[in-house]
């Protein structure tokens, strides 16, 4: 415990104690872990056998406060403070999950049945949006793998489609006149992708339930991705075949592709994505900073693109 | 005071109320960081005056029509009509003031003041490009504004500022190339644009 207190006492500078990020469901985690990896490299601790996991030395987190009020969820509106501001308006209890497509047990469930038993564990993650800002986030979530496998998806699941819930009534952004997306919110990965170590189905977020802003109950977390392959407020999981077409390749093809890592040599037609913003920012302190392939998580997700041509597949 | 002077105070106070609004919240967040400007500040000053600069612009272009209006009207007062005929140029200059801020803060905090990388913006970029072009039409109008360069270029000078034209309608090509979803903002501004251009499809005579 001393040890992972320590390192996340250096992630976060001296502005969050780490008892502040350690409360709740994660002390019982982290003690496993702990056993687990003894007083190996730190970020083992979060993912055991890996390397540092993608964090950089100068990591610190981004306070809670940020997390949980600047953020793009179109349902709620295009600003930035919209879905803080008025997410609170969606009903995320009782919630249920439609699992259809190539697998054995496909139908609706309800969302507690669907984690039941599940390990949910502490993961710190960089996270980078597309429009070249930046976050450190202490998440707790499940690994994808375990959630989507219980499902038993046959051999026909090359890909596994995810879909936001469709609310206009209490999602004010898809009641919204000059909206040009086609709602429900639509993202996907290749199987192999999903069942990444990496990749986590996340429900709390800084030792706390997952705030209907950052979309709740659950969503995902790809982080080596752009922000906007992690999927919020899930409803619907489809396997398929096929390659699904996520909601900003069909609203710009030329800008969106299906895969989306984080590559700092393949401009966004817009804007460059060499260097990010890493908020906290400030007038002064800009804080921008040099944008790792992958999102830095390159030594551990580079292998699942061997041979693939990264400007064609952005 | 006279009358037309408290009237260009007034305005003169309107037109920098924006930017007065911007300096409280730059305080603020000096004060304690995210309060007046959020997580992304930088983000947030370059968009609140790129913002203010396109209704600036589309107030000067509108002074023009709300003075014939007024003159058209019975009960016109002589000074609302003689502040409209003094008001154009400056609401001009104003517009143009919010511009070269909007631009400055882009090449502050997003470029942290690279020239070279504002180059490469420009050629890539076609918003950058269509923004920069405005800017430049924009800084001719600002230079040639005075009475001497509106002597020196006589009829010439009519001509040239033609280029609101082409200012305008960069700055909200400029617009609808970066937005990425939800056109609310930028179908009001071209609606604004619009009506102003119909306003003068009038006959001539009736100006």
């Amino acid at each position: 415990m001393y040890l992972l207190n320590r390192r996340l006492r250096h992630l976060s500078g001296d502005d969050i104690p780490a008892s502040d990020i350690t409360d709740g469901q994660a002390f019982l985690n982290r003690r496993q872990f702990m056993a687990a990896a003894g007083s190996v490299a730190l970020a083992g601790v979060f993912l055991p056998g890996m390397s540092l996991a993608g964090l950089q030395p100068d990591d610190d987190l981004t306070p809670e406060a940020i997390v949980t009020s600047y953020n793009n969820f179109y349902e709620f509106g295009t600003g930035k403070s919209d879905p803080a501001e008025y997410a609170h308006e969606m009903t995320v209890d009782p919630w249920s999950v439609k699992v259809s497509g190539a697998a054995k047990k496909t139908g609706t469930f309800a969302f507690e049945d669907v984690i039941k038993g599940l390990t949910v564990e502490d993961r710190v993650y960089r996270f980078r949006c597309v429009e070249a800002w930046s976050m450190v986030v202490p998440w707790q979530g499940i690994p994808l793998k375990d959630v989507l496998a219980q499902f038993e998806p046959s051999g026909d699941a090359k890909y596994v489609e995810f879909k936001t819930l469709v609310r206009p009534s209490e999602m004010r952004g898809q009641r919204g006149f000059f909206s040009s997306i086609d709602w429900p919110y639509v993202e996907g990965l290749r199987m192999d992708e999903a069942y990444h170590p990496l990749s986590l189905m996340v429900t709390g977020v800084y030792g706390k339930s997952l705030p209907n802003q950052n979309g709740a109950p659950w969503r995902l977390m790809v982080p080596w991705k752009y922000g906007f392959k992690s999927v919020k407020s899930i409803v619907s999981i489809r396997f398929t075949k096929r390659q699904p077409k996520n909601t900003w390749q069909l609203l710009a093809p030329h800008e969106y592709g299906f895969y989306a890592n984080v590559n700092p040599a393949v401009s966004h037609p817009r804007w460059s994505q060499a260097t990010e913003r890493r908020l906290p920012s400030s007038l002064f302190e800009p804080n921008r900073r040099p944008t790792l392939p992958f999102n830095g998580y390159a030594e551990d997700v580079a292998g699942l693109y061997a041979g693939m041509d990264l400007t064609k597949h952005y | 005071m006279s009358k037309v002077v408290r009237l260009k105070l007034c305005l003169w106070a309107l037109l920098l109320s924006p930017l007065a609004l911007l300096g409280y919240r730059i305080w603020l967040d000096l004060q304690s960081p995210g309060l007046g400007l959020g997580a992304d500040p930088g983000e947030a000053v370059m968009h609140f005056l790129g913002e203010w600069s396109l209704i600036m612009l589309l107030c000067a272009f509108s002074v023009t029509p709300l003075r014939q209006m007024f003159v058209g009207w019975q009960w016109s007062r002589p000074t609302l009509g003689l502040l409209f005929s003094r008001s154009r140029r400056l609401v001009g200059l104003f517009a143009f003031f919010y511009v070269t801020l909007h631009l400055l803060a882009y090449v502050a905090f997003f470029l942290e003041f690279s020239l070279q990388e504002l180059w490469l913006d420009f050629v890539e970029r076609a918003y950058i490009t269509a923004g920069i072009a405005a800017f430049v039409a924009l800084a001719l109008m600002a230079i040639t504004s005075t009475r001497g360069w509106q002597r020196r270029l006589q009829h010439r000078w009519q001509l040239l500022h033609k280029l609101i034209y082409a200012a305008i309608t960069l700055g909200i090509i400029h617009l609808w190339w970066l937005t990425r979803d939800d056109y609310g903002d930028v179908v009001w501004f071209s609606l604004w644009f619009l009506v102003l251009l119909a306003l003068r499809l009038r006959p001539i005579t009736a100006r």
